[in-house]
């Protein structure tokens, strides 16, 4: 027993059950989304459902195969990897072709790779890899700066791809430093930030000047200790907001695309549009809301199923979720997505190695970022940025991406279990 | 190894977050899902119909008020094959008055397109139809009908300039989301220059039908439709009856006429010959009609009146010389010249016809001597020693007059004519290698130049207007909203306005005794004109006639070209003078002059009757 060592010695079968759950759930709602009388074969490889399901055997082959790497490899090599996924993202930027306006696809025989995908698997790796480092504390300078500088690199990267949307994902790290000992006030002041950046939005700079000053008045009046050095400090931080409130000005309307500007404009509620930019909402809300308690039923769906839904395969795939399977459906994606992560969440916090600790932080927070935005964005609360709901939406790159990240992940818990012995 | 972690109390704020998201979301969902009913369809799996609304498209008048171009209903039967099931197609091929095969064969070919979105099942079907059908349609699961206009034209004339519909093409779509397949998008002429003023805006009403296709009423108390907006009302600058006019005199004939108001560079007419009636290209005869246009010798589609731009201007040409030479000071309304039958510089000659000599300015327009312009042009771009100096110089005062330039007039397609650059020159004969007797051609307006009958127009105008000209332009107001951009800003030549003076009375004196256009005067109208002749190396030259009128107050300016006509006098000079009468009396009363022009046929010279 104790020499025959099974490489499916120590794994967690909840998570590998729930990955398997939701892989399976999302390919019968792509399969309901194409679904149509010509092609009837689940099999049919020029259907998206079918490219799908070799996509799932191929994700579960990959995940097979770390399962048989060596659980040092990965902390081991995880600065090359990131080095390696750099490059790969540097060269895209120039031999990538344009797909709807982003470069960021890599053609490999007959088949597309996103190299974006697995910048995130690399930037986990190497920012664990870089936060375990013995003696490393995240309340100094240094480490604040170095780990910024390994998200920012690929971001930056990405966002030259013209791929705003996997772009943000970095921003989830944000939550992974914080667990390693990043200031709360840091995320607070983000938070702040991401305030004053939406009303930047939603008012004239002039406004912004009057409520910022008053704000900054009432503080001064408030103060026992009227001094001129108050005075001056409460002027110097107004200036900084200000300029902070000037650019977002001009970034809204001399860097944005009409388009994005609408957007925006939109889900502010500042312009309604129901035909034009909020269309995809307002067709997905209708989707979603007309499947009520139980759903129309596999197949049954209407809305999604006559083209009103755009992209309803990738990033509106939740809307043939909440149209055939109703709030019933809806209500079990939801808990299974919060379960996966909490799951990770609970077992990285067990982890002796700090190293499998912080990466599986960074899993968690990935899949947390990319399920707030994605079925935010179905349901009105999030505006649209096309990222796919992992497991669910339709793409080899993308459920490949996130098999690799999560069964890393259960091959390092594994394998702490196996040192055990 | 062991590694007791530090913020281990962190997780719960981090899990915290996971649960907020989770439950804000469930939250909205059920909200969404459960309370909110308005999303929610009945059991029987209702579904929602989008119909799109056409907008009229906006109509277009001319500068009296007569409409030239306004819409009729017309009906496309439409169908979503994934809902037509079981429907009785023998009833429906009665009804529709087509064979079983027909219907297969649209049955199959909407199929092929798309499963679940709309596509014409029949177009532009008639009224009477359409009221029977409209009756029987919930039997017919899957069909619905959609209410389309189509373009009409009471009046069949210029074609041309008004242009034509047509569905947007796969480039259309693909370019510009607000076009859907079968969508009508403007083609050519005005149509398609002001696509976006003339289209309005779709609107959208989304319904919800039963499973028999019967509509069930709005959805959500139409809190998703969107209405549509009429297009907008175009007011043209053309004269109807003036262009149609010019239509018929340029019958039988190739060429271009282009009338214009100088005071505002209005287009009062622009006649391409031969024309065509623009309700050939509308509805379903539209394909089979263009097809038979496309392939006419004659080349109908092609506007000459804006595209023909490899002609020379020929001797109206002079006057711009003559206008330049004083300009830059080698030549005042005194200057005399002798002509030997000709121009001679060495063993160069260029011939001239018999007329009166010395004469002056004046009296070389009337004669359009080109020994005269021989030496007036040799003098401008000689005035500084170095010919391609005086070249330029030349050059950059000709262009004033918008030849050699596109005036990005509101038609879609226009040509730039030719006025050649002394990099031309140097290309061909080396740098600055060149003299004036080398390019002495254009002083009798031959040679490298080429002018659209636009561009010959509008240099007619700026010599009305003494030196100056607005763009030409085709539509003066929209929706009653006068135009006020670029076609209202006053365009001025680099020619002193004193020096047109004696040019005008020279071309007052073409309509006199001797004047090359004395055959074509009028009594009481006082024309100024210029006969011209394009060469033509591939058969008979091209007849050339600029004109406007009155002299003292201008109300109208225009160019005549008629392909393979000859002299300026023959042709062109009678159509530019009945042109003149017609608008300024609203009648034509010079018989001898009308009718040989309308027997003339110079496409077919075998029934030919020369004038
Ligand atoms: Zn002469």
């Amino acid at each position: 027993m104790r020499e025959q060592r099974s490489i499916f010695d120590g794994i967690d079968w909840v998570m590998v059950g729930l990955f398997l759950i939701l892989v399976f759930m999302g390919w019968i709602n792509i399969y309901a989304a194409v679904f149509n009388e010509e092609h009837q074969s689940i099999l049919d490889s020029t259907q998206r459902y079918g490219k799908q399901l070799f996509f799932i055997v191929f994700a579960i082959f990959v995940g097979l195969v770390i399962m048989l790497i060596d659980g040092k490899f990965f902390s081991t090599f995880a600065l090359p990897i990131y080095g390696l996924t750099m490059l790969l993202l540097v060269v895209v930027l120039f031999t990538a072709r344009d797909v709807a306006g982003a470069r960021s696809w890599i053609d490999i025989g007959a088949f597309k790779l996103q190299p974006s995908e697995f910048a995130k698997y690399a930037t986990s790796l190497a920012l664990a890899s870089y936060l375990s480092t013995i003696n490393i504390r995240m309340d100094e300078l240094k480490t604040k700066l170095v780990a910024t500088l390994i998200l920012v690199i690929p971001a930056g990267l990405i966002l030259l791809q013209n791929d705003t949307g996997s772009m943000l994902v970095f921003g989830a790290f944000a939550l992974v430093m914080y667990r390693e000992g990043l200031s709360g006030n840091f995320l607070l002041f983000g938070l702040a930030m991401a305030v004053l950046f939406i009303f930047a939005l939603l008012f004239t700079p002039l406004t912004m000047l009057i409520i910022l000053g008053s704000i900054g008045l009432v503080v001064f009046l408030f103060q026992r200790r009227k001094t001129w050095k108050l005075g001056l400090s409460i002027g110097a931080v107004l200036m900084v907001l200000m300029g902070f409130v000037y650019s977002v000005d001009y970034i809204f309307n001399e860097v944005l695309e009409p388009h994005q500007q609408v957007r925006i404009n939109v889900l502010l509620g500042k312009e309604d549009d129901p035909k034009g930019a909020g269309y995809n909402v307002n067709q997905s809300k209708i989707a979603i809301g007309s499947g009520g308690f139980t759903g129309k039923g596999f197949l049954k769906g209407t809305q999604t199923k006559y083209d009103f839904v755009p992209e309803q395969t990738t990033d509106f795939i939740f809307c043939t979720v909440g149209e055939e399977w109703g709030f019933l459906g809806t209500f079990v994606v939801i808990t299974l997505f919060a379960a996966l992560i909490l799951r990770i969440l609970f077992i990285a916090e067990r982890q002796r190695s700090a190293f499998t600790r912080i990466y599986g932080y960074c899993v968690a927070s990935i899949f947390l970022f990319h399920f707030m935005i994605n079925i935010g964005m179905t349901i009105g609360l999030m505006p649209v940025i096309g990222i796919p709901l992992p497991f669910f939406s339709y793409g080899g790159s993308s459920l490949l991406g996130f098999t690799i990240l999560l069964f890393t992940f259960i091959k390092l818990d594994g394998y702490r279990l196996q040192q055990l012995r | 190894m062991s590694f007791q972690s530090k913020h281990t109390d962190r997780m719960y704020v981090v899990m915290g977050i996971v649960l907020l998201i989770s439950l804000t979301f469930l939250g909205r969902l059920f909200y969404v899902q459960v309370i909110d009913k308005s999303y929610q369809l009945s059991a029987d799996n209702n579904v929602l119909r989008y119909e799109t609304e056409f907008p009229a498209r906006g109509r277009i008048y001319d500068r009296d008020g007569r409409l030239l171009v306004y819409n009729e209903a017309a009906y496309d039967l439409m169908i979503i094959p994934r809902q037509a099931t079981s429907i009785d197609t023998t009833e429906l091929c009665r009804i529709l008055n087509i064979s079983k095969e027909d219907f297969i064969r649209k049955m199959d070919k909407a199929k092929a397109y798309s499963w679940r979105k709309p596509t014409i099942f029949e177009k532009q079907i008639s009224t009477i139809t359409y009221a029977e059908l409209q009756e029987k349609l919930y039997r017919f699961s899957g069909f619905f009908v959609q209410k389309r206009t189509l373009r009409k034209y009471p009046e069949p004339v210029a074609a041309h300039l008004l242009g034509y519909v047509g569905e947007a093409s796969q480039t259309k779509l693909d370019e510009d989301p607000y076009y859907k397949r079968g969508d009508y998008v403007g083609i050519s002429g005005l149509e398609k220059s002001y696509e976006t003023e003339l289209r309005g805006q779709k609107g959208v009403k989304v319904i919800m039908v039963d499973v028999f296709n019967r509509p069930k009423g709005s959805y959500k108390e139409g809190k998703y439709d969107t209405v549509a907006v009429a297009g907008k009302t175009l007011h043209a600058s053309i004269d109807a009856e003036l262009q149609a006019y010019g239509e018929l005199l340029m019958q039988n004939k190739t060429g271009g006429i282009v009338a214009l108001e100088p005071s505002t560079g209005e287009i009062l007419a622009l006649v391409s010959a031969p024309s065509f009636d623009p309700n050939l290209l509308v509805g379903r005869v539209r394909s089979d009609n263009y097809r038979m246009l496309q392939a006419d010798t004659l080349k109908p589609l092609f506007n000459r009146a804006l595209m023909s731009e490899q002609n020379p201007p020929g001797s109206t040409f002079k006057l711009i010389n003559a206008l330049i030479g004083q300009q830059v000071g080698v030549l005042n309304e005194n200057t005399t010249y002798r002509c030997p039958r000709g121009y001679v510089s060495g063993s160069f000659r260029m011939g001239c016809h018999d007329h009166r000599s010395p004469l002056n300015l004046r009296e070389s327009i009337q004669h359009s001597c080109n020994a005269y312009y021989g030496n007036v042009f040799r003098n401008i771009i000689d005035h500084t020693g170095k010919p391609w100096e005086g070249f330029a110089i030349w050059r950059k005062h000709v262009v004033s007059f918008g030849l050699g330039t596109k005036f990005n007039t509101d038609l879609p397609i226009e040509y730039a004519g030719i006025v050649p650059t002394n990099e031309f020159y140097d290309k061909h004969y080396g740098k600055n290698h060149w003299k004036s007797l080398t390019i002495i051609s254009m002083a009798i307006g031959q040679g490298e130049l080429g002018t659209t009958p636009l561009q010959l127009a509008n240099m007619t105008a700026a010599i009305a207007n003494r030196g100056y000209y607005y763009p030409p332009h085709l539509v003066t107001a929209i929706d009653d909203e006068p135009i006020k951009n670029r076609f209202t800003e006053k365009q001025f030549t680099t020619i002193d306005p004193k020096y047109f003076e004696p040019v005008i009375d020279g071309m007052a004196m073409v309509f006199e005794q001797g004047g090359t256009g004395y055959r074509s005067r009028h009594d009481s109208i006082v024309m100024c004109g210029k006969t011209g002749t394009a060469q033509n190396p591939h058969g008979e030259d091209h007849s050339i006639f600029i004109c406007f009128a009155p002299k003292d107050d201008p109300k109208i300016a225009l160019a005549v070209f008629v392909e393979n006509g000859g002299g300026g006098s023959k042709y062109a000079a009678p159509i530019a003078s009945l042109m003149v009468e017609k608008y300024l009396t609203d009648t034509v009363a010079r018989p001898n002059l009308e009718k040989p022009i309308l027997e003339a046929n110079l496409i077919d010279p075998s029934k030919n009757v020369a004038p």
